[in-house]
């Protein structure tokens, strides 16, 4: 049953055992958000119980034994849309979203007599992706074209590479989530080439026609592929994640799964633990976010199992099936049959594309650090694996994080900060790190007011709020609103004295025996002193007076 | 202006932009008179593979004009207009050239943008240039030479005036070509040439001597290697050239219910015979198993080919050689047998293989037709020599005596 194969990623596991198909469906929306929900409520959950080693599933018993008998080999194909201004082979711009055929000019619409000139950013792209993937660079490479007949493909050929890639043998190195058992993880890369993509067909509701976008045509995409290293589910979310991150940190592309710019085919195939020979390989297309691909590899691999199992396997097929969102299963699209003969040769409109070591060294000293080394740094800062793998998803927090560092602020604190309140407020305005209107300085500045006493932490809290909406310097905002914290004893004093004076049927039951009422004349001292007395002093002294016997 | 192709898969299509050659041309205020018939594609060398029309040699209209740039030679020759522009992949400029009585230039491939030019076999195409005369010629192609950013394979090479050096006539003195070297092909003088082509182009070699040219004949052992090259190479590059023509977005579409028949329909009615031939050729020698066999194989041949033209054209000034075995024949003769028709390319598919620039310049007449018929020499320079090629021809031409070749139309 579907639902039963669905692994539901919930934070509370009694509602681990409901089979309800439309349940699955809204569990489904948590996970996508899972990342940033977890980390956030993690942050200021500090009593939290330890998380599980593995999350909880929706499996059967029986499932689970069945798949310790087997192993899964998984390899995963992904295209990245480079985000250059213009196309691969013309100057035409790529806009997500712009109206059909707006984009197009004679190149990349296929017009006779029209020719490709390669856009030198494609190549600093590829070859910046095939540093940062640790890659052997070709220096001699070429394109290729990839012939076949499709209304998408104006030409009735592809530019690709075909046997020189500009990149090969690489690998990527990868934490798994905490809540994921954690660990670390090296992927190989197999290889790293440069093409273009292809238009997008709109099929009619009726099926009766299809329409023909160019728009994307011509756009230059780097296709990656992975050595075939990954063993489940998490394994390959993750990769693609990373590749995701790392796309980003390059600024190569906004590697956005939803808008096409970061598309990952998984090719799967399992086979009894200890069978040298691989099973049948199977395409999973249609995956548009992460957790697709983790749920699509856990349903293929349950599906050939129990196929498996019960001896028939000779009905596992080597195929493309598509994940179905609405039904989380995996379904036939096409049979393979055979491989297909895309008749290559090399490009002849096009000349090889030659790189130099000094070109290639330029490139490599522009890199960033990239996020492995980010981890790694900020593990040795001796932050937690929860707290390294949230400041270094994304580039734009971890240099926000780096940078109000560099101003003084306390590592720990900084992080608390960032992955609560911060992130909160980001949540919510739906804004990005660089476009909140706290800046890294005014945050390090923050930090050391509290801890040097200046105001107390939650006035701290307060003036953040502002500092996030309305920008501004703490120095000012403490000045503006009179907000220095009250710390000389004799003052909170004199407030505590007002307030038993004026309270005195309180103080009376409270003297009866109603200590609770500490925290009623806590709050009065607070509201009188507009929040600004020192919660410690305050409690201290007030305890005194409380105590002392009346005068 | 509508632009076909002399292919009936771009009936009623008009092209949004002006190739670059002819946007040079318009600039430099050139007057496009018209556009003129061809093989379609560019496949064939008579141009009685246009979808439209067949055009006749203004020498013998009962004659082919040759191909595929027919049309534009044709035109010339019967001073329909002063110059015109072909495109030359395996000698469509200079074979037409020489059965018109035209002078045909081809330039070194990438000396002149292809951006426009309806590709046929991308790393043999060149813009060609049609005149009367050699200097003619030549002025057309300094109007269109020079380096394109929208061609990633056209030549940085600057594009010098290639007629500033010609000598004025009264100046030439003597022997004007003296110390010239000039090898004529031994290959090209082999049976299956015709005799009177032969014995014409032995006096052009004859007149060069007499303008002070040392005349040796050179052996191309690989020349033979060309043609079977030469297709295997054209074939393939075409094949995945005209995938582009498929009713989708452009020209001729059928009426159809699904992709297949839409893709099978409008391309079984758009093409003739002749492209459809190259088509399958080309797809085959490209599958899967065959590429090595016969595309790659083809490139080496292709490379030995370059070098034996290069090692000869260090000994060499220039290389000359008849245009084609054959004054222009019988309309419908080679129609049914194209590989007769694919055998008169000899002389022509070599330098095209090579890259190398070659002129084709009318020498004399052979029997046949209401005047006689024209024979062109063609000679053949250095990679990116046209100057040198344009002046030896203008020399030779004004120089010849005895010889009108103005069709008696």
């Amino acid at each position: 049953m579907a639902s039963l194969l669905f692994r539901g990623i919930l934070i509370h596991p009694p509602l681990l055992n409901s089979s309800n198909a439309l349940f699955s469906r809204k569990a489904c929306a948590y996970y996508c958000r899972m990342r940033t929900i977890t980390r956030a409520q993690v942050a200021t959950q500090v009593n939290q119980p330890p998380q599980l080693k593995y999350p909880p599933n929706a499996r059967n018993n029986g499932l689970e034994i069945l798949l310790k008998d087997y192993e899964t080999i998984i390899g995963i194909e992904t295209h990245v849309q480079l985000s250059t201004l213009t196309k691969a082979f013309c100057s035409c711009p790529y806009n997500y979203g712009s109206p059909p055929n707006t984009s197009v000019c004679p190149v990349c619409m296929g017009l006779p007599g029209a020719l490709p000139v390669l856009n030198s950013k494609v190549i600093e792209a590829a070859v910046r992706l095939g540093l940062a993937l640790n890659c052997e660079l070709s220096f001699n490479s070429k394109f290729d074209r990839k012939q076949y007949f499709y209304p998408d493909l104006p030409k009735g050929y592809q530019i690709s590479q075909f046997d020189i890639p500009i990149a090969r043998a690489g690998y990527i190195d990868l934490d798994l989530p905490v809540e994921f058992g954690g660990g670390q993880r090296r992927f190989g890369i197999t290889r790293v080439h440069m093409e273009e993509d292809a238009g997008k067909l709109l099929h009619s509701g009726n099926g009766n026609y299809s329409q023909v976008d160019l728009n994307r045509a011509g756009v230059p995409l780097l296709e990656v592929v992975s050595e075939p290293d990954m063993r489940n589910g998490i394994e390959a979310a993750e990769y693609a994640a990373e590749l995701q991150r790392l796309v980003r940190y390059l600024g190569v592309s906004n590697g956005n799964m939803q808008e096409g710019s970061l598309r990952c085919d998984v090719n799967i195939s399992v086979r009894p633990l200890g069978q040298s020979q691989f099973g049948t390989k199977v395409e999973i297309k249609n995956l548009n976010s992460f957790s697709s691909v983790n749920r699509a590899i856990d349903y293929e691999i349950s599906r050939q199992v129990l196929l498996l199992s019960q001896g028939q396997g000779d009905q596992i097929v080597q195929e493309t099936r598509l994940w179905e969102e609405g039904s989380q299963k995996t379904v036939t699209m096409r049979k393979k049959e055979g491989l297909s003969d895309y008749r290559y040769f090399p490009e002849p409109d096009l000349p090889e594309v030659v790189l130099t070591e000094g070109y290639v060294n330029k490139i490599r000293g522009s890199l960033p650090e990239l996020p492995e080394m980010k981890r790694r740094r900020y593990e040795g800062m001796g932050l937690s694996m929860q707290d390294v793998l949230f400041l270094a998803n994304d580039v734009k927090v971890a240099d926000f994080f780096d940078a109000a560092i560099a101003k003084g602020a306390e590592v720990k604190l900084a992080a608390n900060w960032i992955m609560g309140d911060i992130a909160a407020h980001m949540k919510n305005e739906k804004l990005s790190i660089d476009e909140i209107k706290l800046t890294p300085h005014e945050l390090a500045e923050l930090i050391a007011a509290i801890k040097g006493g200046t105001i107390s932490g939650k006035i701290g809290k307060e003036i953040l709020f502002e500092l996030m909406a309305k920008g501004g310097t703490v120095k000012k905002l403490i000045e503006e609103k009179d907000l220095v914290q009250i710390t000389d004893p004799t003052e909170i004093e004199k407030i505590i004295d007002k307030v038993l004076l004026d309270n005195p049927k309180q103080l009376e039951q409270y003297r009866g025996g109603k200590t609770k009422l500490q925290g009623y004349f806590a709050g009065q001292v607070m509201k009188a002193t507009k929040g600004k007395a020192n919660p410690g002093l305050l409690n201290k002294i007030l305890l005194e007076k409380l105590n002392a016997k009346s005068s | 202006m509508p632009s076909t192709g002399g292919s009936r898969i771009l009936e009623n299509y008009r092209p949004p932009f002006d190739a670059t050659a002819v946007k040079r041309v318009k600039a430099l205020g050139g007057i496009v008179v018209g556009k003129t018939n061809l093989d379609e594609f560019g496949m064939g060398s008579t141009t009685e593979g246009s979808a439209y029309k067949v055009t006749s040699n203004p020498w013998d209209i009962s004659r082919v004009p040759g191909g595929s740039s027919g049309g534009s030679a044709a035109a010339v020759s019967a001073r329909q207009c002063a110059v015109s522009l072909g495109s030359d992949t395996g000698g469509s400029v200079r074979q037409p050239a020489s059965f018109c009585g035209v002078v045909g230039l081809k330039p070194t491939y990438g000396r002149v943008s292809r951006y426009g030019l309806m590709a046929y076999a991308s790393s043999l195409d060149v813009i060609g240039c049609f005149g009367s005369s050699v200097a003619d010629a030549g002025i057309l192609l300094g109007a269109i030479s020079g380096h394109d950013r929208l061609d990633a394979t056209s030549s940085d090479t600057g594009a010098p005036d290639f007629t500033a050096h010609f000598p004025p006539a009264d100046a030439f003195g003597a022997k004007p070509l003296q110390g010239l070297r000039v090898g004529l092909i031994r290959e090209t003088l082999d049976s299956g040439v015709d005799h009177g082509v032969t014995s014409t182009v032995q006096r052009a070699a004859s007149h060069l001597e007499e303008l002070g040219c040392t005349v040796k004949e050179v052996s191309l052992p690989s020349f033979s290697l060309g043609l079977p090259a030469y297709y295997i190479l054209a074939s393939s590059e075409s094949s995945s050239n005209l995938s582009r023509y498929d009713g989708v977005r452009y020209g001729s579409q059928a009426a159809a219910e699904e992709l297949n028949s839409l893709y099978g329909d409008s391309r079984a009615r758009g093409f003739g015979a002749e492209v459809k031939m190259r088509i399958l050729m080309g797809t085959y020698a490209l599958s899967a198993g065959y590429y090595d066999a016969y595309y790659k194989r083809a490139q080496q041949v292709r490379t030995v080919i370059r070098k034996s033209f290069k090692a000869a054209l260090d000994e060499n000034d220039i290389l000359i050689s008849p245009a084609a075995p054959s004054a222009a024949y019988k309309i419908g003769e080679k129609k049914n047998d194209p590989l007769a028709m694919y055998a008169g390319d000899i002389m022509t598919v070599n330098v095209n293989l090579a890259g190398l620039p070659a002129l084709v310049l009318p020498c004399g007449f052979v029997e046949g037709g209401p005047a006689g018929l024209p024979v062109g020499l063609q000679m053949i320079g250095a990679a990116f020599d046209e100057e040198k090629l344009l002046k030896v021809g203008h020399i030779f031409e004004q120089t010849l005596q005895g010889h009108r070749f103005v069709p008696p139309l």
